[in-house]
């Protein structure tokens, strides 16, 4: 759904050369960061299993999520407003968003952890900021997509009443632009938490050969469990972690949600609303109602006044001032180029140690796990489409099932894993057969809900005409439903396909009771390269990964896409 | 016009030489407000007439200040406007009424940009609301609410902020008949009896009946570009009555005004391409002008009726009989000027001796009519040109997109080229595919093209 959105933006190939080498060179110098410091000891913590460890532990992921969140909703802000209103801007912020959201964020896990164990060598901090760096690149993206595409479709004449009316620009932030925006921001802050604890669960585990650097959270909690074959506490873990991410939705994000109903740009009441059992009870709180009359607007008047009328005559006031940006700006694009500069120098002085042979090993490792993508998603497909069409079918068991499979899908695939690879081991399976179902595990829920979604969309003429007509079996799949779930499915396939891309990182390699289990992939490549210090190569597998997620991404799921809305889409 | 005898302190807003263009990334610009030299004096209600895409709209918004010209100024009380006009208000064919706030929040919104503290808004926004009739529905939301009475919010959070221009875009074109006919009584009520302090109204409209029953005062703007063609004055007392017999006179006499300007329009070129080589490609592109966007079902309609009565109708008639707008019909009438199949001649619609059999014969007659007449028309002479040019027959319609781009803006192309598929597909002249986004020859036609090809040459 949100990852759409990317795809229907065009962009110039000029604009994404410039920005694939400035996304390089920042790699680069992380990674050169990396490698001037000597290697510290990681932090030891070792991890208890008692039970009432839990809760603390799952109050740590948590203050790991809302921190991450809170970073990635400032940014988006900034992002998002500059994107939107600064043409300039625009030309660069919005290609570079369509690379970074589909650029597969745990390929940088070693690097990321191993800058912040570097900038913090004897404390947690540096372990903590990287899975919170992590957790803000997997989920920030399509919540500045959500922003900006708020914002640049806010219909003209809302736009200029504003204007007409006088409003400062913060009085049309405030009435106008958020509240336009503001679906949009709810639903995918709800997705982008979704996705954040996939991350964190990682995050929190990964573990660089003897270094383990290991965080107290859920996540290292269900690992330690599943590596001890403590299956009590595993499932206890997994509950707990079932239990936050239940509470979440029904204390934050439906209330959220409910609440959002009211900034729809609908000037008809519509059937289906958004309801909340919260939401009612804290709008039919008294006490509610007096901290919002006596305090929320008495504030809220008091930001407006300050910030309505302050703010812009300020800006307008002198000359000075304006050359002072300027200088200002100036300072900050020539330091900006020469960083990325000597950044790039860096990066292209690791690559001239590399060998010809290593780099043909890099390339055969991002095939391979190309291939295990391709198998996932098509285990994906060959299960989810026909289950999809059936509950999107039949609007009774759609009711009955959407729940089950809500709770499902919100378990995040990486929290499965250590009790999967366990029991997979156990069962006397691999890591290749382990990976895939990770992978699958990933990767599948996007796809049924839309393929669900496109399912349930056909409208009832086309069913009944079809029935009319006679058509029967693998006729009116062909004409009526695979055309009809068409664009549905590839959006499922092409959030699905990320999904896989970052699973294959965790999946390809794993620390079971001592030992290391590898399978041939880039994911395994990535991770054996940061913890031998092969930083050359690192860098060579980070970036060709990346480069080949965004060449698919271009080649075949956009042009699919723009094929599938532009022939199949129903409305 | 009798403005300028009028002393300074009269004039509310002066517009000197207005001029809009678009620019466009090829560097040939679309002209839409053309030399615009108008005046508004202090207590008239000024309507805007003209057809869509006349630029009337950008006109409203360059006067409160939205947009800029690109040539010319407007001055307001003597001082250009830069920017929005804190004394001009405006009122939205859509209501722009913002979803998420109540009835009195919306209200109140122009007075919380003045920073008026929160019980005088409150107490303002109160007044306007008893005033225009929404008591009791402060609280609802806009979609609780139905059509009219969302225009009647809207009219209030203009009014709230005691502005002395009133400007109105299209304010009853999204009402239904009955709603539209009660809002603009009440308007006009409060108005002629001054209970708001308003100086001057200004309204946009596409609607002549609407402009003679409100307006003092009609200027009828051209399209393409848009250009002042008449300054009207209406001094019929108010109430005025849409039966009698002056009122009919005014109306046709504007249709006529209306009908007039937009003919030449149609048979003059758009714009010159300045080209320094000679070719016959080139020629043709030069002489590219816009089709009318005419329906072909709804002109063999319409020929039809009219040759049953004689051959001859009178257009204003005919629009009101068929609930069709001077902006709905006009179109078509253009199309039939265009196949010469009728021809229109003060404010009547008359067939010609082709427009008489058109109406007589059967579909498969009337599409060789309609395909011997696009043959004469330069956007088709080029697209058969290419497409017989080339030997596979076939080419993208990027290719033509970007010729007419030179002409028009990206929609417009876009629209144009939609509408010469549609034709062509009519006439079978050429095929499209949808698929390829390829417009093609098939046997038959490369034939034919051929032979038109040897006949043109």
């Amino acid at each position: 759904m949100f990852g759409s959105r990317s795809l229907q933006s065009s962009s110039s190939g000029y604009a994404d050369a410039v920005i694939g080498v400035a996304i390089l060179a920042l790699i680069s110098l992380a990674v050169a960061w990396a490698t001037h410091k000597p290697t510290g000891a990681g932090a030891p913590a070792g991890i208890s299993l008692a039970y009432t460890h839990l809760p603390i532990d799952a109050l740590f992921s948590w203050l790991r999520m809302a921190a991450a969140y809170a970073i990635s909703l400032a940014f988006t802000m900034v992002y998002a407003y500059s994107a939107a209103y600064n043409r300039r801007a625009e030309r660069i912020l919005i290609p570079l968003l369509d690379i970074l959201q589909s650029v597969p964020v745990l390929s940088f896990l070693p690097v990321v952890l191993l800058a912040f164990i570097h900038l913090f060598p004897h404390s947690a901090l540096g372990v903590n900021l990287a899975s919170i760096v992590l957790i803000f690149t997997g989920q920030v993206w399509n919540m500045v997509f959500a922003l900006y595409n708020g914002l640049i479709t806010i219909p003209r004449d809302l736009s200029e009443s504003a204007l007409s009316l006088q409003l400062s620009p913060w009085q049309r932030f405030r009435t106008l632009q958020l509240p336009y925006a503001m679906v949009g921001l709810v639903w995918n802050s709800m997705m982008s938490w979704a996705g954040g604890w996939f991350f964190l669960m990682a995050a929190e585990m990964f573990s660089l050969d003897n270094h383990r650097y290991r965080l107290r959270g859920l996540g290292s909690y269900l690992q330690t469990a599943a590596n001890q074959g403590r299956w009590g506490r595993e499932f206890l873990a997994l509950a707990t972690l079932i239990g936050v991410i239940v509470a979440m939705d029904q204390l934050v994000w439906r209330p959220l949600l409910a609440w959002a109903d009211k900034f729809k740009l609908e000037m008809v009441e519509s059937d289906q609303r958004f309801r909340s059992v919260v939401l009612v009870i804290l709008r039919r709180s008294r006490l509610v109602q007096w901290v919002g009359r006596t305090l929320l607007v008495p504030m809220v008047e008091a930001v407006d006044g300050w910030l309505g009328v302050g703010l812009p005559r300020w800006r307008r006031q002198a000359a000075w001032l304006g050359s002072l940006v300027g200088l200002v700006r100036t300072l900050i694009v020539a330091g900006g180029i020469f960083v990325l500069f000597s950044a790039l120098e860096d990066g292209l002085r690791l690559m001239s140690h590399l060998s010809a042979n290593t780099l043909g090993v890099i390339a055969l490792a991002v095939g391979a796990t190309l291939i295990r993508v391709v198998v996932s998603l098509a285990f994906s497909v060959a299960w989810t489409v026909p289950v999809g069409v059936f509950i999107g079918l039949s609007p009774r068991f759609a009711k009955l099932l959407t729940p089950i499979t809500q709770i499902a899908a919100s378990v995040p695939a990486t929290a499965l894993f250590p009790g999967l690879v366990a029991l997979l081991f156990r069962l006397g399976g691999g890591l290749v057969s382990a990976s895939v179902l990770l992978m699958v595990l990933g990767t599948q829920w996007y796809i049924l809900f839309n393929v669900i979604a496109g399912a349930s969309a056909i409208p009832e003429d086309l069913k009944e005409a079809a029935r009319m007509f006679g058509l029967r079996g693998t006729h009116i799949w062909r004409t009526l439903i695979l055309p009809a779930i068409f664009p549905y499915l590839i959006t499922g396939l092409i959030t699905a396909g990320g999904g896989a891309w970052n699973a294959s990182i965790v999946a390809e390699y794993v620390a079971f009771r001592g030992h290391i289990y590898t399978t041939f992939g880039v994911g395994a490549l990535i991770a054996q390269d940061s913890q031998h210090g092969r930083f050359p190569a690192l860098l060579a597998a980070t970036c060709l990964l990346s480069l080949t997620v965004v060449v698919i991404n271009r080649l075949i799921w956009r042009r699919l896409y723009q094929h599938a809305t532009h022939r199949y889409s129903l409305s | 016009m009798t403005s300028s005898r009028k002393s300074d302190d009269q004039i509310l807003a002066k517009l000197q030489g207005v001029t809009k263009m678009y620019s466009q990334p090829d560097h040939y610009d679309i002209l839409v407000l053309d030399d615009i030299n108008l005046t508004i004096l202090k207590g008239q209600f000024v309507a805007l007439l003209g057809p869509s895409g006349s630029g009337k709209s950008t006109l409203l918004r360059i006067i409160t200040g939205l947009s800029q010209p690109s040539f010319g100024t407007v001055l307001y009380r003597a001082r250009p406007v830069t920017r929005p006009n804190p004394h001009a208000a405006m009122v939205f064919q859509s209501f722009a009424l913002y979803p998420w706030l109540t009835v009195q929040q919306n209200v109140e919104l122009g007075l919380t940009a003045k920073g008026i503290d929160r019980t005088e808004r409150r107490q303002k926004a109160l007044r306007l609301i008893d005033l225009i009739g929404l008591n009791g529905y402060e609280e609802a939301f806009p979609k609780e609410l139905s059509g009219g009475m969302r225009q009647r919010v809207g009219f209030a959070r203009a009014l709230a902020v005691d502005p002395e221009l009133l400007c109105m875009d299209e304010p009853f074109s999204a009402l239904d008949f009955l709603t539209a006919e009660n809002l603009r009584s009440e308007l006009l009520d409060l108005w002629l009896d001054d209970k708001i302090p308003l100086q001057s109204i200004l309204m946009v409209t596409h609607g002549i009946e609407e402009a003679v029953y409100m307006a003092d005062r009609i200027i009828v703007l051209s399209k393409n570009p848009a250009r002042i063609v008449a300054d009207l004055v209406v001094n019929l007392p108010h109430p005025r009555n849409r039966k009698s017999g002056d009122f009919i006179y005014l109306v046709d006499h504007v249709y006529k005004t209306v009908t007039a300007s937009d003919r030449p329009q149609l048979n003059s070129p758009l714009k010159l391409v300045p080209s320094s080589f000679h070719d016959p490609e080139s020629e043709e592109r030069a002489q590219l002008k816009p089709i009318p966007y005419g329906h072909l079902s709804m002109l063999s309609g319409l020929l039809e009726l009219v040759s049953d009565r004689g051959g001859r109708d009178d257009l204003y008639r005919l629009g009101s009989e068929l609930l069709l707008e001077v902006d709905d019909l006009l179109p078509v009438t253009d199309t039939a000027e265009l196949f010469h199949l009728a021809t229109v001649a003060e404010g009547d619609l008359i067939l010609t001796e082709q427009g008489r059999q058109f109406a007589e014969v059967d579909v498969s007659l009337r599409k060789q009519i309609i395909r011997r007449e696009l043959l004469n028309i330069p956007l088709f002479r080029l697209i058969l040109r290419v497409l017989s040019a080339k030997s596979n027959h076939s080419m993208s319609k990027e290719f033509f997109t970007d010729i007419l781009e030179e002409h028009f803006s990206h929609d417009q192309a876009e629209r144009q080229l939609a509408l010469a598929i549609n034709w062509a597909r009519f006439a079978d002249l050429f095929h499209y595919d949808t698929d390829s986004e390829r417009l093609y020859l098939a046997d038959d036609q490369i034939a034919e093209a051929a032979d038109q090809d040897a006949v043109l040459d």
